[in-house]
């Protein structure tokens, strides 16, 4: 017994949105069950979460430095930019693009993340600029960059079989998009529980004085984690450009609120030190199953959405609130 | 025996399991200073508590002015005359001087309109009382520590005051403050207002106090006349332990000096600070508060930059830019702040203890190996007695004593050559100040090379062998600590 309640303390975050899962799943099966419950909508599901989950699995990072990433989206636009503009330059408007370079347009991601999160993160641990405002500075900053290069229009005309790669699901079941999440999910959960840069990440953000008193390097630790959630953002925006087929300098502007919403959602603490992976993947999972139910009912308006995602933002808050004071009460 | 101002007896109070108070007295006459003391979690700051209404108490009586309390709220206590000046002085730091000492009388009027003559008048009134000499218009946040408190003592004063009850007031003050408040507490007794100090210095105890009473575990321990306390018994009855002070002979020094200081200088900060250390000696750094000895510590390990001059370690220069070059450089620093420089309070135990070596305790250096760790933490907690059940827990289940040695434990298991300790044994109850001195004792004794930077004279004197004095940013004085007293070293810092 003792047991169990220790391993839910230590999960409470996802004990508690797991809870709420549950509910809505019996929900919908009372409700919608056939419109609900079925492949293609699993499979609808499993491909959009991928996108925006990407991003806030990198804005994770930086909330547990007590930080934020508020450049993910301009990050992602500006890097499914330039990547559909060096497709176009390479193998004009209706080239053919060979499947292998792809690996080509990652490596372009990966380069732009570690510009722009170093560049973020140099503004922070250098300048001492508060992060919100830093990353802010710098999502303008891209999204203006963005407009500039685009003209403010869509872009649509580039070669395609790059979207029609990234858009597949292996073997009909499997989602392109869904393997690199997932991919990328493993990477960061073995860097936050398996190497010693999770144990310095989580005390930095405790206390960012002590760190430096503790000889940690915090400018490095700092250029990583801004780094890594750059090139998260960036892996979203080509997920974003293969989902649309276009490139636009605003796609996805409401990631911004929605990244942070299932970041806090999944138990990161915005003062920073607290947070992990698996909290953060079911949050994410609860928001497009939220998302997605609503959808079924045609008399309810998609604008509701919002709606609903900030109740259970907030109702997430009031159990989190409950747990703690039976904890104390203990 | 009815001369007496208060007297409780028999108190009693427990926090769900947690008996704070078992059964303590405490009697103050009239127009005496009365010393509280007692190690942190006494119960010295709950039966304040208890006389000024803020807790009810489980048991016991009190009695105030020869009337008995019954249920006390804190509305009661300041009628009947008992003031108490926080450490924090509760004060509005965003208003003036007047407003803060006028307020209370104001609202208390009922009046809608501020009258602004009459809350000078109320002001002026105030500060009369103690002679006390300051800007009216003076914003509160601006006021020094100590002005600060002559202000909420100015404030306690406006109620007819019969009893002060101060809690800890000279923590923060400089020794020249503690002198200007001494002579203010005088003047109160001679008006015939009885102070409680509550203080676990043992010199202001002696200086100050007529009577004393002393709390341990809850109970009273000891009560009396000051004059028939010595340094002994007063550790004693703190502590239930009997501690011999055994002054530091460095016997293994090592040949050549571990580390030099050659003319290092930070503008605006210290000049031209030169030193040799030998691996295996103590030596104290002491000066007053802005004599740039914390800045010279910081200096050493990297958190500032010194403008000119060399460190050497081991005869070779070093450039240490950032914390980090000094722990390269075997070099480690135990800050003056211990709660938010030297500690992650909110984290484990273990983690802040191998915080600083995490980096070696990995496999193929990639995967963090716990297995190497929670070998690490154990072996830290016990070689330096951390009295802990798990250490899983938080930093802040720890009192001041066993955190200080968490901090120690996390430079110690870097395995360095110079240790430099920012007022190792501030904030931290006698037991384990003697402990932690003991400590860095045997440590020298195996070889380490240690520097105390401290204003502490008996600590820098028993625990150094060589003292330094730094007076404005200079090197002004060295002294072999066998032969210095601790007015040789005071008339060098002023």
């Amino acid at each position: 017994m003792k047991k169990i309640s220790s391993v839910y303390s230590k999960n409470r975050e996802v004990g508690r949105l797991l809870l709420i899962i549950l509910c809505w799943l019996i929900f919908m099966s009372l409700t919608q069950a056939k419109k609900f419950y079925t492949m293609p909508n699993f499979l609808t599901m499993a491909g959009q979460f991928p996108e925006y989950g990407v991003m806030a699995l990198g804005g994770m990072l930086c909330m547990i430095t007590g930080g934020i990433d508020l450049s993910v989206v301009g990050t992602a636009n500006f890097a499914s930019i330039l990547c559909v503009l060096l497709l176009t330059r390479v193998f004009g408007v209706d080239g053919v693009m060979p499947p292998a370079f792809s690996a080509v347009l990652f490596l372009v991601v990966i380069l732009i993340g570690i510009l722009v999160g170093s560049v973020n993160a140099g503004l922070v641990s250098k300048l001492k600029v508060p992060p919100i405002l830093a990353t802010l500075g710098m999502n303008q900053f891209l999204t203006g960059l963005c407009i500039v290069m685009t003209g403010g229009a869509a872009v649509s005309d580039f070669p395609k079989q790059y979207c029609d790669l990234f858009s597949q699901a292996i073997g009909g079941v499997l989602p392109v998009r869904l393997l690199v999440f997932l991919a990328v999910a493993f990477l960061i959960w073995f860097v936050l529980e398996k190497t010693t840069y999770g144990t310095k990440l989580r005390m930095y953000g405790t206390s960012a004085r002590a760190a430096e008193f503790a000889a940690i390097d915090t400018g490095k630790l700092l250029r990583k984690t801004y780094i890594t959630s750059s090139i998260c953002a960036g892996i979203g925006g080509l997920m974003m450009m293969a989902n649309y087929s276009s490139v636009r300098a605003d796609y996805g502007s409401n990631y911004t609120m929605q990244t942070i919403l299932i970041i806090v959602l999944g138990g990161v603490s915005p003062n920073g030190g607290k947070g992990r992976l698996s909290g953060v993947v079911t949050a994410i999972v609860l928001l497009k199953l939220l998302e997605s139910g609503i959808n079924r009912f045609r008399s309810v308006s998609t604008y509701y959405v919002t709606l609903i995602w900030g109740v259970v933002l907030i109702l997430a808050l009031i159990m989190d609130y409950m747990g703690q004071r039976t904890a104390r009460d203990h | 025996m009815a001369n007496s101002l208060l007297k409780a007896e028999h108190i009693k109070i427990s926090f769900g399991n947690v008996h704070a108070l078992r059964d303590v007295s405490l009697e103050i006459r009239p127009g005496e200073i009365h010393c509280l003391a007692g190690e942190n979690g006494c119960g010295k700051s709950t039966i304040v508590k208890i006389i000024t209404g803020v807790y009810q108490r489980d048991g016991g009586t009190i009695e105030f002015a020869g009337k008995e309390f019954g249920k006390i709220t804190p509305i009661d206590a300041i009628n009947a005359g008992i003031q108490v000046i926080y450490q924090d002085f509760s004060l509005f730091p965003n208003l003036t001087v007047e407003e803060n000492l006028a307020l209370n009388t104001e609202v208390a009027s009922g009046k809608k309109m501020i009258h602004w003559k009459k809350v000078q008048e109320i002001a002026r009134e105030a500060i009369s009382k103690t002679n006390f000499d300051i800007d009216l218009k003076a914003k509160v946040e601006a006021l020094t520590v100590a002005q600060k408190q002559m202000v909420a003592i100015s404030r306690a004063l406006m109620y007819n005051a019969k009893l002060i009850i101060m809690d800890e007031p000279t923590t923060a003050l400089t020794k020249k403050e503690v002198k200007a408040l001494f002579d203010v507490i005088l003047q109160l007794k001679s008006q015939g207002i009885a102070i409680l100090f509550i203080s676990h210095k043992l010199d202001e105890v002696f200086e100050i106090s007529d009577r004393f009473t002393i709390f341990r575990d809850g109970k009273l321990v000891a009560t009396g006349n000051t004059k028939e306390l010595d340094d002994k018994k007063f550790t004693f009855y703190m502590t239930g332990r009997e501690f011999e002070d055994k002054k530091f002979e460095a016997v293994h020094i090592s040949e050549k000096p571990v580390l030099e200081l050659d003319g290092l200088t930070m503008e605006g900060a210290f000049q031209d600070v030169s030193f040799r250390l030998h691996g295996g000696e103590i030596l104290g750094i002491t000066g007053l508060l802005d004599s740039g000895r914390t800045e010279l510590g910081l200096a050493m390990f990297g958190m500032r930059r010194a403008t000119s001059g060399r460190i050497l370690r081991n005869g070779e220069p070093v450039v240490i830019a950032n914390p980090g070059d000094a722990i390269r450089h075997k070099i480690g620093y135990v800050p003056e702040d211990r709660l938010s420089e030297g500690l992650f309070l909110p984290r484990s135990i273990g983690d802040n203890i191998i915080i600083s070596e995490i980096d070696k305790l990995t496999r193929n250096k990639i995967i963090f190996d716990l297995k190497k760790r929670d070998a690490e933490v154990a072996k830290w907690v016990q070689e330096l007695e951390i009295k802990t059940p798990d250490p899983g827990n938080a930093s802040t289940t720890l009192s001041g004593g066993n955190q200080q040695r968490i901090v120690l434990a996390k430079w110690l298991a870097c395995d360095l050559d110079v240790l430099i300790l920012n007022g190792p044994t501030v904030g931290v109850d006698i037991g384990s100040k003697h402990d932690i001195h003991n400590i860095l004792q045997k440590l020298a004794g195996n070889g380490l090379a240690v520097i105390i930077i401290s204003d502490d004279l008996p600590e820098v004197i028993q625990n150094c062998s060589r003292v330094l004095v730094i007076r404005s940013g200079r090197i002004v004085k060295e002294f072999q600590s066998r032969d210095v007293s601790e007015q040789l070293i005071v008339d060098a810092m002023m």
